[in-house]
Order: C-alpha cells, then sequence, then structure tokens
C-alpha cells in the first residue's frame, strides 16, 4: 500500500513550490496563485494525517473543509484588491506598488 | 509496486508539475491551467485517501469557483493582451534556497519519526455514506464543530461584502444627472 | 435477466483474467470500457436530439424542418457532422493556440460528465457514487471554465466580451441551481442519485416540491444558455459570442455540448423532482426503468425547446437583476422553509405531502406580494406627477 511518508513528502513538496512562487514571482495574481497551492498542500497534508492516524475522528475532514472556506475568501478579497490597486496604479507588479516603503 | 501505488506516482507527478509550472510561467492564464491541473491532481489523490466528499467539494470549490476568479482577475488587469517583463523578481535565487531548505527539514523530520513510515491505511469502519453524514452531524453539533462552522460562514459573509466593496468601480455622476 | 450489466462485467473479467491480467488491471481496464461506453452513448445520442430539437422547432414555427436527408431527415445531423469534420480547424493569428484548441474539450467534458451518475433504470448507472449532486455541480462548473478560455483565448474583442458576459450569468445562476440541489438532498437524506430515486418511490418530488423545481428548471435553462438566456451566443447582438473564431469540429464540439446539456437538464429533472425510472411494473422488469425514464427526460426536453421557442431573449442586466434579486433569495427562503417545514411534517405520505405543499403555497403567495409591492412601486416611480406634461420613463431602474 502506500506508505504516509509519499503523501507528506508531496505535501511537503507542493509547499515548497507554492512558498518559491509567493517569493519570487513579480505579478501580485502570481503570488497569489503561490497561495493557493500552500493552501492545498496544507489541505493535502491534514486528509493523509486524518485517513492513516485517525480515521474514525472527523476532525481532519472538519479541519480541511474549514480551510476551504478560509481559502475561497482569502482569494476573493484579495484578488478584489488587486483588481481595485489595478484601477489605481494601473499595475499589478509588486516591486512598483511601493507607497508605503520608507 | 502494486497498481494503486504506480496511480499514486502518476497523480503525484502531475500534481507536481502543474505546480512547478505554475511558478515558472511567463503567460499568467498558462500558469492559470497548471494550476487547475495541480488542484485537479489534489483531487485525485483525496480520491485515493477515500475523502469523496472532499475531492468533490476541491473541484467545485477550487477549479469551479477560484480557478475562474484567477482567470478572471489575469483577464482585468492588463494592459495589453501578452505579459511583460520578467516572470521572476531578482531575489529569485533566496526564494528557490529557502524553498529548498524548507523541504530538506521537513524530509529530515520525516525520516526520523518512524511511526510516521510504518503507518498504514487500515481499511475504514463504516460504509462513506456514514462518513458524510458524520461530518455533517460534527459540523453542527455543539459538542463539536459548530463555533468554527459559524466563524467560517461570517468569514464567507465578511469576504464577500468586503469584495463587492472593494473591487467596486469609482463612483462617478452620469453625465445627464447632474443637473437634478 | 434481472442484472444484465453486472453478468455482462463478470463474463468480461472472467475473460481477462482467463488471459492473465491480474484482478486489479482487469477491473481497471473493465471500467474504463464502462466509462467509454458511457461517453458513447451520450455522444451519439445526441444526434438524435439535434435532430428532434430542429424538428421541434421547425414544426412550432409552421415550418417542416429537415426532411431530406433521410426519412424525416433523420440523417441531418450526420451530415452536419461530416460535413463539420471536414471543415479546416483555424486557428486566428494571435490566439493562444493551446488554450484555443483546450477550451471545446473542456465544454463537451462538462457535458458528458454528467451522465456517469445518472440513473438509468434500477442497476444501471455509471457510478454510484454518494455524492452525485455535488459531482453535477463540481463538473458544471469545468464547462464555465470552458467558456470563459475560449472567449479568452479568441483575440477577438467580441469573443472576450462574450466570454465575460458568459461568466457572469453562468457563475451567477449556479448560486440558485446549487440551492435548490439542496432540497431534493434534504427531502431524500442522501446526495447519491440512486437514493433520490429510491425516496420517490411513494411521492415524487414534484408533488413535494413544485417551486423548487421551477427554480431548478430555470436556472438550468440559464446554465445552458438556452433561450431566454442566450445573449451568451446571440447571433443578432454580439456575433455568437465566445464562439465566433471558432470553426470547423471544435465548433461542433460547443454545439455537440449545448445540445447534449439540454437533454441533461431533463434527465436530472427526471432524477432529482420526476422519480427517475419509477413506474408501474418496474421492480419486475427492470428494462421499464430506461423506458420511463427516457419518456419523462424527453418530455422535460420537449417543454425546454416549447419554452426557446416561445420566450424573447433577456437582457445582459435585465437577466443578472432577475438571478439577483428573485431567483436567489427565492431559494434561499425555500431551503428555510423545507428544512422547517420537513421536521414539522407528521410521518406518513399524505401528512408530509400536505405540510410541504403549504410551504410552497406560502413561498408562491410571498413572492407574488413581493413582485407586486415592487412593481407598484416602480410603476409609481414612472408615473410622472399629476399635471406635467412628460411622458411616462419606459425603463425606470
Amino acid at each position: 500500500m502506500i506508505p504516509l511518508t509519499w503523501y507528506l513528502l508531496l505535501a511537503a513538496g507542493l509547499f515548497c513550490v507554492g512558498l518559491y512562487g509567493v517569493l519570487a514571482r513579480r505579478n501580485a495574481v502570481a503570488i497569489l496563485m503561490g497561495i493557493e497551492l500552500m493552501l492545498n498542500a496544507v489541505n493535502l497534508n491534514l486528509v493523509a494525517f486524518w485517513r492513516y492516524i485517525t480515521p474514525t475522528v472527523i476532525a481532519g475532514q472538519v479541519f480541511a473543509v474549514i480551510v476551504f472556506a478560509v481559502a475561497a475568501s482569502e482569494a476573493a478579497v484579495g484578488l478584489a484588491l488587486i483588481i481595485s490597486i489595478y484601477r489605481r496604479r494601473s499595475t499589478v507588479v509588486a516591486d512598483e506598488i511601493n507607497m508605503l516603503k520608507w | 509496486m502494486t497498481a494503486m501505488q504506480i496511480v499514486f506516482l502518476v497523480i503525484g507527478a502531475a500534481t507536481l508539475l502543474g505546480g512547478v509550472m505554475v511558478v515558472v510561467s511567463r503567460n499568467l492564464i498558462h500558469a492559470a491551467l497548471w494550476l487547475i491541473l495541480s488542484l485537479a491532481g489534489v483531487a485525485a489523490l483525496f480520491v485515493l485517501l477515500e475523502a469523496g466528499l472532499l475531492a468533490v467539494v476541491q473541484v467545485a470549490v477550487y477549479i469551479g469557483a477560484i480557478a475562474i476568479l484567477i482567470i478572471f482577475a489575469v483577464m482585468l488587469t492588463r494592459r495589453v493582451m501578452a505579459d511583460s517583463g520578467p516572470a521572476a523578481n531578482p531575489n529569485w535565487w533566496a526564494a528557490a534556497l529557502a524553498a529548498l531548505m524548507i523541504f530538506a527539514g521537513l524530509v529530515v523530520v520525516f525520516m526520523q519519526l518512524p511511526a510516521l513510515g510504518a503507518a498504514q491505511a487500515a481499511p475504514l469502519a463504516g460504509d462513506p455514506e456514514v462518513l458524510v453524514e458524520d461530518l455533517g452531524r460534527a459540523l453542527v453539533d455543539v459538542d463539536r464543530y459548530v463555533v468554527p462552522f459559524e466563524v467560517a460562514s461570517v468569514l464567507l459573509l465578511a469576504a464577500l461584502i468586503g469584495a463587492v466593496v472593494v473591487a467596486r468601480p469609482p463612483e462617478e455622476p452620469l453625465p445627464g444627472e447632474e443637473g437634478r | 435477466m434481472s442484472d444484465p450489466f453486472g453478468q455482462i462485467s463478470q463474463f468480461l473479467l472472467d475473460l481477462l483474467t482467463g488471459w492473465g491480467l491480474e484482478a486489479g488491471l482487469a477491473a481497471f481496464l473493465l471500467k474504463l470500457l464502462g466509462a467509454a461506453a458511457m461517453g458513447m452513448l451520450a455522444l451519439f445520442s445526441t444526434f438524435l436530439f439535434i435532430w428532434g430539437e430542429r424538428k421541434l422547432l421547425a414544426r412550432i414555427q409552421i415550418r417542416l424542418g429537415p426532411n431530406r436527408a433521410g426519412p424525416f431527415g433523420i440523417f441531418q445531423t450526420v451530415a452536419d457532422f461530416a460535413k463539420l469534420v471536414t471543415k479546416e480547424l483555424i486557428v486566428p493569428s494571435g490566439a493562444d493556440h493551446f488554450v484555443f484548441l483546450l477550451a471545446p474539450i473542456l465544454v463537451v467534458m462538462s457535458a458528458v460528465a454528467v451522465w456517469a451518475v445518472v440513473p438509468f433504470a434500477p442497476r444501471f448507472i455509471g457510478t454510484d457514487i454518494n455524492v452525485a449532486v455535488l459531482y453535477i455541480v463540481a463538473v458544471g462548473s469545468i464547462g464555465i471554465l470552458g467558456i470563459m478560455l475560449a472567449g479568452w483565448s479568441s483575440n477577438n474583442k467580441f469573443a472576450l466580451l462574450g466570454a465575460f458576459r458568459a461568466a457572469a450569468q453562468l457563475v451567477s445562476y449556479e448560486v440558485p441551481m446549487v440551492l435548490t440541489l439542496l432540497i431534493p438532498t434534504m427531502l431524500a437524506g442522501s446526495m447519491g442519485t440512486v437514493s433520490i430515486v429510491e425516496a420517490q418511490r411513494q411521492m415524487p418530488f414534484l408533488i413535494l416540491a413544485p417551486i423548487p423545481a421551477l427554480l431548478f428548471f430555470i436556472s438550468s435553462l440559464a446554465e445552458n444558455g438556452r433561450a431566454p438566456f442566450d445573449l451568451l451566443e446571440a447571433e443578432s447582438e454580439i456575433a455568437t459570442g465566445f464562439n465566433v473564431e471558432y470553426g470547423g469540429l471544435m465548433f461542433g464540439m460547443f454545439f455537440v455540448a449545448e445540445f447534449l446539456h439540454a437533454f441533461t437538464i431533463g434527465a436530472l429533472t427526471t432524477t432529482l423532482f420526476l422519480g427517475g425510472w419509477l413506474g408501474p411494473g418496474v421492480d419486475r422488469y427492470p428494462i421499464l426503468g430506461v423506458v420511463y425514464f427516457f419518456g419523462k427526460s424527453l418530455l422535460v426536453w420537449f417543454t425546454i425547446i416549447w419554452v426557446r421557442m416561445s420566450l424573447p431573449r433577456i437582457r445582459i442586466d435585465q437577466m443578472l437583476a432577475f438571478n439577483w434579486k428573485l431567483l436567489t433569495p427565492l431559494a434561499l427562503a425555500a431551503v428555510i422553509v423545507f428544512a422547517v417545514a420537513d421536521k414539522l411534517a407528521p410521518g406518513g405520505v399524505l401528512g408530509r405531502t400536505l405540510v410541504l405543499l403549504a410551504g410552497n403555497a406560502l413561498l408562491a403567495v410571498g413572492t407574488l406580494a413581493g413582485l407586486w409591492v415592487h412593481a407598484r412601486a416602480s410603476r409609481r416611480a414612472a408615473t410622472p406627477p399629476v399635471g406635467s406634461t412628460a411622458p411616462m420613463r419606459v425603463n425606470p431602474s
């Protein structure tokens, strides 16, 4: 059967790829896509642990469902902010949105 | 190598490939499509983990709503149809280093816990129908998870209202109505 | 022959393992074969649906419809597809090549994949998953993705505009559709389509829940992009919108997906509200289930075509206002009323029916009262005061 570590390694890999995307990309929407990858990796981790360690306790799936809700709301507000910034500054490149920089 | 392991390797490879292409693609629409591949891969992995409801919710919420929202945002935030400039900012090497170090750290942690390696997927006790019912009851049971459930719904409501208010175009008086 | 498909699959499994394949691989191959067979069934029956729709449209318009290619024009669709297949596939310059070719595939995939969970007869279903209703929602949203990508990748302003409008309409009308899908789930106590059909043995949900059935029907029509909601591809308004740059077999794919979706709406309405394959004598002769199912679905399909030919097209702002100001609040109210009424209903078929019908009547009266108040207020806003010579405003906001 599939050992648990395979799932954990896959989730860790996906998380680190998403982290690279958040830190290295210029476009704000691309940064948000990296965040979605990280949230998916977390969900995968949660469900894998639920299935292998505590399949009788439903808390793992509940946690994953709450993460779905949080990810959806964060994506909605984040994209609304990006669209609003684009309207005012005509750019979504993260380096150019620097009015608050010292 | 059992059949399930081969299936897992194929789906896992597709998910990781999609993830890597998301963070590397210059064309944002292509990056969004690779993201959809990754999300679909994660949904398939949920099916392998026998969390069928979560797999379908993943497709409905992530691919059916969030990915469409991302594609919309990409379409609305560009002056020209093509992308311009480099995809990564000048410090991309530091980001890659950080990601690699974190991955190495996580691998070391996993290898040191033999209990994780020995964990086997015991056959699930009830049938899937009972699981879905249990999940539903857990979310509204006063002794269990009703508070996170209600807080999440308030969060979604706040996000809905906030997104509408933030993304609203600036109010301008219409040309014919100023004299009224 | 009580379980023909079970017997066929057992025979094939024995055949494959007799040839030396291990059992897991043989089962996997059989599942692939079953999925391909279901997909082929869906796609080939589209030929008949397109022909039937064209004949019906023609008769409603007092003309004949296709009557040259074969008896009664049955082979007209075959001829049309032969023409579409032999046309050159032109990708416009500046278009995103990969996305342009991917979009019709996603749209057809979304239309065909729903057929996996539709129960045709007691043991004739693609797969009996216990989250089938949510699966239908999930697969429907992939079609929206395909339409948006089609409009975007065409490198054409009208296509892009059409894609934005299409996405706005389709995403908006998903909300009342999902909410009304909750109601058969509540009444049956399960999300699996087979359980929902079985729960209608005593009383079809159409009698218990006529208003949610109507809401589901209307929002499904809008999801399909059918008249009166066919602004997505109106030739006179937006030059057929998102699929203006598509020709040949790619356009054929959009065409197939739209007409297949129309029958799929009929199939889903039958499963959820009309009792699926239930009918007299179906327990002894399961093959009758297929007859009843297709009969009911064709009835709903005929209603869809009838509506298409009878109502004029709705403007995009009217469409969105109709959704967000009428359908969604009504769907939410319906979910609340049904949750409360089903809990309060006494056991027994007649008591439950009467209580739920009372709930429906409450919803209907409330909606009509709200509409009457709104209409009176907008009439008052539009009427000029007594004595002035200004004309009545035709379209008060």
